[in-house]
């Protein structure tokens, strides 16, 4: 008990204390692609520290909703990173939650950012609020389908059954409907960490931001919550997608030696997804905003392929 | 106990006619009238309080004869687990509507008959306690039109309206399709069988013609149907509820829908049995299709008593989706597995009663003090209003399913039932169906938080957008208590599930035979499990919402000691928003309209819309002095639908009149005609 405790523990530890260095990952190798020199990979640590010595500002015209909106925000990230299996199969709340309440734990971040955003009056605000919504409500179906694909073929929601039923080699591991299932939640994590072609991470007070526009009014250390949180977010995106679909290397037991093993492969996994997204991020421009849901349509259906290969093609 | 809990009937229907009668009697002193009226109420909704949950925790039924027969139906009521959890629900929530209803209806003296309301409202509460109750189709139906007719009554409160009148006459006209195929079935029930008792059916409709069952489901389906609120039987929904007095909507809403869902249930479980495969497709392809249009049209809506008339539709969608999986397991025999399709339904039923209860309440506490139910009128609600604020908040996220509400709960165990439908052996295309059905609640779940940001942010946030909404003011206390009771009901059923679970248990073992234990898992005062098919779960899924909100609570504590302690200031500075250096007023604010725009663009296939823009110019094109906008999207159903319906009885009528031109010699000569004819076939 003392010993998947500490484990799970770890697991969250690790995921905070990598979160910041993932989005410096992200943008050197961006800047490298754009050849440019980019800033140093530890800046968002040190961006960090700076927000926390701000004053945080708060405009006259919020209410309390913009006030909580940071922890809350934050504390569903952190509930959710105590629920998904990183270095090892197990976590510190796998005995009671699953994949849905997983989404709907960001449905619940999302629900009051997008309130902060409207909180302060500015239209810029109200703009990323109702365009993060109306993408969000798009990429809600085509996040879930992989997902279910890959419940069913476990024969449960919980994460920690779906990865152990996929490690051990259970039914329809590696096949046409598991590729497919991982090609279309891919699509859905570009939209959902908020980059090309869906968002633009780097812009700010331009007409094409979704996500940024709700956190224009924020500063000091409501705004470092809120960054860290988003970066902790994009990390357990990556997570489910790593070790939902490709989980091999995975601690499935406790001993220092495994999970030193499953911390390295991990690690590795981040490293290529974030590589793999910087590549997708130069290598596109980003779409009108009525064409993304023609991208989410695309994974939908690519991911609904996958649905029924598993069940037409039994695999 | 028998003894006791008939006493607790007698009380309950007594004091809700007494409340009536009493309330009419007093109209000339209105003040008293209101007190009088919904106190009985409330003594009602207590006593039925004690009596639902006793009856269901007890498991056993109650049955009352009543000393007289008609037509040779026994008059009777009989309370078993399903009549009971349905009773608890309208009891639940009429409690706190009729609290609420003390401070509310003191808006309307000296202006309507407050009497008139007090008379109605509590004949609209005893005419669904004795519906549910009731032990036989004739009884059921007779009651069924008296709560058809009250509430059109309450529905045309604000008669002086003419707007009013005509969403009225919609509903009754809408309302009374429905009771004629619901009418239609019964008869051709008994004519079958001879029976009119629902106790009697389940042993005789075993050797009905499949045929005979089927027609029989359809007419159901279609009736119940209607007064529920599926698509595209659902237009009355959006007339009806804002025109009723905001108390009115929340039980219309709430528990009237409701009804048509208990008659639904009783008579497909109970009196037709097990079905074909078809009918739980049927039901499960109406609910998701009446989910999602429903939540769709809702995101259109600036009026927040039409868009939570349609988020009627989509909740009924859920409601159906659960029991239509349910029913789909029933058919292929699975009882284990159509336990969690069932018990999402039925729990949906009551969540949804709480929170559509809530946010109606929460409509009708702001309509009280802006005197406007258009959200682009309001803004800023929150610091005016802060409780209402707060409560209408509660309600948002609960029906937005987002956890650790209750909302969340029931849709969980929905999904759960679909992707049960995934795993289980019923074959490829079924298969297929529960996962892509669970992706269509998933996009709904998403578009009904979108519609709730947008609701809650541009009524509650940001800046005042008129005057009406700069000078609303809290709500009177009893208003408030109304709305907290519900509020605090969205929290306990989201926390602690497996009390509502728990109480469903005998209407679950009464319809399929199966107790909702196995759902409660191994902790079960923590836990709620659903079970897998059988040989196709590794693990049982598990979840927790009291656990979750417990860690939620405890990591926002602690972030927020930690951030304490590392940041420098401990208190933000006030300042202006930031506009670009312009001064912000209330005009530059987002707006419902504009909020909703990308969702109207990227589903304009289904909305269809339309604008036209005006522009006057000072010096043309450079200056521009006034811009008009006018934007609407198809009423589709209203056109596809209804209007050629519509036409063509217009042109039948049209022909009819030919007969019947209003002179007297040709009626005349009608009788004369049928006299000689009847005289030569009856020589």
């Amino acid at each position: 008990m003392l010993r998947e405790t500490a484990i799970g523990a770890y697991q969250i530890f690790l995921i905070i204390l990598l979160a910041p260095l993932l989005t410096g990952i992200i943008k050197k190798t961006k800047a490298f692609f754009q050849t440019r020199k980019g800033p140093n990979v530890f800046q968002p640590y040190f961006d960090l520290y700076k927000y926390l010595q701000k004053e945080s500002v708060v405009s006259e015209h919020t209410s309390w909703i913009f006030r909580v909106t940071p922890l809350i925000y934050f504390s569903s990230m952190l509930v959710v990173t105590a629920i998904v299996p990183v270095v090892a199969t197990h976590s510190l709340l796998a005995f009671t939650a699953d994949l849905i309440l997983i989404i709907y734990l960001f449905a619940l971040a999302r629900f009051f950012l997008a309130l902060a955003g409207l909180d302060a009056g500015s239209a810029f605000g109200g703009m990323g609020s109702s365009r993060e919504m109306a993408v969000a409500a798009i990429a809600e179906p085509a996040f879930m389908l992989p997902l279910f694909t890959m419940a069913v073929a476990a024969g449960t929601t919980n994460l920690t059954g779906i990865v152990q039923s996929v490690v051990t080699g259970g039914e329809g591991v590696l096949t046409l409907a598991h590729l497919m299932s991982f090609m279309a939640l891919f699509v859905v994590a570009v939209a959902e960490t908020g980059r090309i072609p869906v968002d633009n991470p780097d812009t700010h007070l331009e007409l094409t931001m979704i996500h940024e526009g709700m956190l224009l009014e924020y500063s000091g250390r409501d705004l470092a919550l809120l960054s860290l949180g988003v970066s902790i977010k994009q990390v357990l995106i990556f997570t489910l997608l790593a070790n939902i679909f490709f989980p091999w290397g995975i601690a499935t037991v406790f001993s220092i030696g495994a999970l030193l093993t499953g911390t390295l492969v991990f690690i590795l996994k981040l490293l290529i997804i974030g590589i793999v997204m910087a590549v997708v991020e130069t290598s596109f421009a980003k779409t009108r905003l009525f064409k993304v849901p023609d991208l989410l349509l695309g994974s939908f259906l690519i991911g609904l392929l996958g649905l029924v290969s598993k069940f037409v093609f039994r695999g | 106990m028998p003894v006791f809990n008939e006493l607790l009937f007698t009380v309950m229907l007594g004091s809700l006619l007494l409340g009536a009668l009493l309330s009419f009697l007093l109209q000339n002193k209105p003040r008293l009238s209101i007190l009088v009226g919904f106190s009985f109420a409330n003594l009602a909704c207590l006593t039925g309080l004690v009596l639902g949950p006793t009856l269901l925790l007890s498991k056993r039924s109650l049955d009352i004869i009543l000393p007289w027969s008609v037509v040779g139906a026994n008059l009777q009521f009989s309370l078993d687990p399903l009549a009971a959890f349905f009773i608890s629900v309208i009891s639940v929530l009429s409690l706190s509507v009729s609290i609420f209803s003390y401070g509310y209806a003191r808006a309307y003296i000296g202006k309507q008959n407050v009497g008139v309301l007090g008379l109605f409202y509590n004949l609209f509460i005893f005419s669904m306690i004795a519906l549910v109750s009731s032990s036989n189709t004739f009884m059921f139906i007779f009651f069924w039109e008296i709560m058809s007719l009250v509430s059109y009554f309450l529905v045309v409160y604000e008669h002086h309206d003419s707007r009013v009148r005509r969403a009225g006459f919609i509903y009754i006209v809408m309302t009374h399709i429905g009771t004629a195929f619901i009418i239609i079935a019964f008869l051709l029930l008994y004519k079958e069988t001879g029976s009119y008792n629902f106790a009697q059916y389940a042993s005789l409709t075993h050797d009905l013609s499949p045929n005979v069952k089927t027609v029989i489901f359809i007419l159901i389906t279609l009736g119940f149907g209607t007064k529920a609120g599926i698509v595209p039987l659902h237009i009355w929904l959006p007339k009806a509820h804002p025109a009723a007095p905001s108390n009115v909507s929340a039980i219309m809403s709430g528990v009237m829908l409701k009804t048509a869902i208990y008659g639904f249930i009783r008579i497909t479980f109970d009196v037709l049995g097990v079905g074909p495969i078809w009918w739980g497709v049927l039901i499960l392809i109406i609910g998701a299709v009446s989910a999602l249009l429903g939540v769709m049209y809702a995101l259109m809506e600036h009026d927040i008593k039409r868009l939570l008339a349609y988020h009627s539709v989509e909740n009924i969608g859920i409601i159906l989706m659960g029991i239509g999986v349910a029913l789909i397991f029933i058919s292929y025999g699975y009882n284990d597995l159509a336990l969690i399709g069932l018990t999402a339904g039925l729990f949906h039923v009551l969540n949804h009663a709480v929170f559509k209860g809530l946010l109606f309440l929460g409509a009708g506490a702001v309509h009280y003090s802006t005197h406007t139910r258009n959200i682009e009128d309001m803004g800023g609600l929150l610091k005016k209003m802060p409780w209402t604020g707060f409560f209408f908040l509660i309600g948002s996220i609960s029906i937005s399913a987002i956890p650790p509400f209750n909302g969340f709960v029931s849709e969980w165990l929905t999904y759960q039932a679909l992707l049960a439908m995934g795993s289980a052996k019923l074959g490829v295309a079924m298969n297929i169906m529960g996962p892509v059905l669970g992706a269509a609640l998933a996009l709904t779940g998403a578009l009904a938080a979108a519609c709730f940001v947008k609701a809650f942010g541009i009524m509650f946030l940001a800046v005042p957008r008129s005057i009406k909404a700069e000078k609303a003011q809290e709500v009177p206390l009893t208003m408030l208590v109304g709305m907290g009771l519900l509020a605090l009901l969205c929290i306990i059923f989201g926390v602690m599930p497996y009390m509502a679970i728990q109480v469903l248990s005998p209407v679950t073992a009464s319809l399929i035979g199966m107790e909702t234990i196995p759902l409660l898992g191994g902790y079960r005062w923590l836990n709620v499990t659903p079970v897998m098919g059988q040989g196709v779960g590794v693990g049982a899924t598990s979840i927790s919402p009291l656990i979750i909100l417990f860690v939620l609570v405890l990591s926002a504590f602690l972030v927020y000691l930690l951030i304490n302690r590392v940041s420098k200031f401990r208190k933000a500075r006030i300042d202006e928003t930031w506009n670009c250096g312009i001064a912000l007023t209330s005009k530059m604010e987002y707006t419902a309209t504009s909020f909703s725009k990308p969702i109207r663009i990227m589903f304009r296939a289904i909305f269809q819309p339309t604008r036209e823009i005006e522009k006057e110019y000072v010096l043309k094109p450079y200056l521009t002095s006034r811009i008009k906008y006018y934007g609407s999207i198809k009423p589709f159903f209203e056109d596809i639908f209804y209007r050629p319906q519509l036409k063509f009885i217009l042109k039948l009528a049209d022909k009819v009149t030919l007969l019947q031109s209003g002179s007297i010699q040709l009626y005349l000569g009608y009788i004369f005609v049928t006299l000689v004819v009847l005289l030569i076939f009856a020589g």
